[in-house]
């Protein structure tokens, strides 16, 4: 196993946690970081492959996609918490409510 | 642990899935994450990717790093929509609700010393990170965060935007990066023959010019998705 592959396996588990976290945990602040869990792995995962290169030098392109993805996630994370305050003010409840006809 | 903060709010803790309902979906994420591994195990252990395609370009591209090559370069219409995407998300954040008032009071000997310490730093750092793109690992969004994270620290340490300055100064600011990035891209067309394809002998000024501005709105948009309100 190259050091690669590791990487990527490791961020494999970390989506994994992160899914995991996302469907069991009702709390929505659990959820959206589970959801970043989730992300952390996805970009490991993208950063570990791009290492495979045979010059040594890792490959640019997923560093690329990778940083602008940090940074949307951040925002995306503070959108998701703005949302989840706007919930609990409008209706005192921290969790999604799926029974029906509420 | 709920210490029972008046009792009404459902801290959610109650309503996280039972047992079997877990058990099941371990059981079906493992073998998810199992196919997910082989794939990754099957996967060749050396791939040069794109690399090459961008070594091969370098020299058209205006900078000398391949990271900074590819975001404001062979990539730019990605970079550009994610600037986009950051105003949307801002956008989105206004809409909801105003900023809440937050803490005036003022701040303890701790953070105001490190914040008089630290933020002259940070600007230091973020003008270096920035000016380094061209050839190390640095750029827009690496002075941007560090530029933003100042602003947080600057918002913590009890400083408020001052009210002059709230209006459109603010809201220039916000949309400086999108607007230089599109008007360039927009504006050499009529030379390059495509949306943002720079001229290589003006790419490398071209490029210093957005990231510039994409640094200051990118550092504004973190501080006001922060402070999580319209101002």
């Amino acid at each position: 196993m190259t050091q690669a592959t590791l990487y990527a396996l490791t961020g494999l588990g970390l989506v994994g946690l992160g899914l995991y976290a996302l469907i069991v945990r009702a709390h929505l602040l659990r959820k959206v970081l589970a959801f970043n869990v989730i992300g952390s792995g996805v970009f490991l995962v993208l950063i570990g492959l791009a290492r495979r290169t045979p010059a040594g030098a890792p490959d640019p392109v997923p560093q690329a996609m990778v940083l602008t993805g940090i940074v949307v996630a951040v925002a995306a994370t503070a959108l998701a918490v703005v949302l989840m305050l706007r919930l609990r003010a409008a209706t005192g409840r921290i969790t999604l409510d799926d029974s029906p006809g509420d | 642990m709920d210490r029972g903060s008046g009792g009404k709010v459902d801290r959610g803790g109650s309503q996280d899935a039972s047992l079997g309902f877990r058990l099941g979906l371990g059981v079906l994420l493992l073998a998810l994450l199992g196919g997910l591994g082989l794939a990754v195990l099957s996967l060749p252990a050396q791939a040069p990717g794109l690399a090459p395609a961008v070594g091969a370009r370098m020299a058209q591209s205006g900078v000398e790093h391949q990271v900074t090559a590819v975001l404001l370069n062979f990539r730019a219409y990605d970079t550009l929509l994610e600037l986009a995407v950051l105003l949307l998300a801002l956008l989105g954040v206004w809409s909801l609700a105003p900023a809440p008032r937050g803490d005036d009071s003022a701040p303890g000997p701790v953070l105001a010393t490190l914040g008089r310490l630290l933020a002259p730093l940070m600007i230091l750092m973020a003008g270096y990170l920035l000016w380094v793109g061209a050839q190390a690992p640095g750029g827009a969004f690496q002075a941007g965060a560090v530029l933003g994270a100042a602003g947080v620290l600057a918002r913590l340490s009890g400083c408020r935007l001052p009210v002059r300055l709230a209006g459109w100064p603010l809201r220039l600011t916000l949309v400086l990066g999108v607007l230089v990035f599109a008007v360039i891209g927009v504006g050499v067309i009529p030379l390059g023959g495509s949306l943002l394809a720079y001229p290589p002998a003006w790419a490398g000024g071209l490029i210093l010019v957005i990231e510039t501005a994409a640094t200051l709105s990118i550092a504004a948009l973190l501080t006001a998705l922060f402070l999580g309100g319209r101002p």
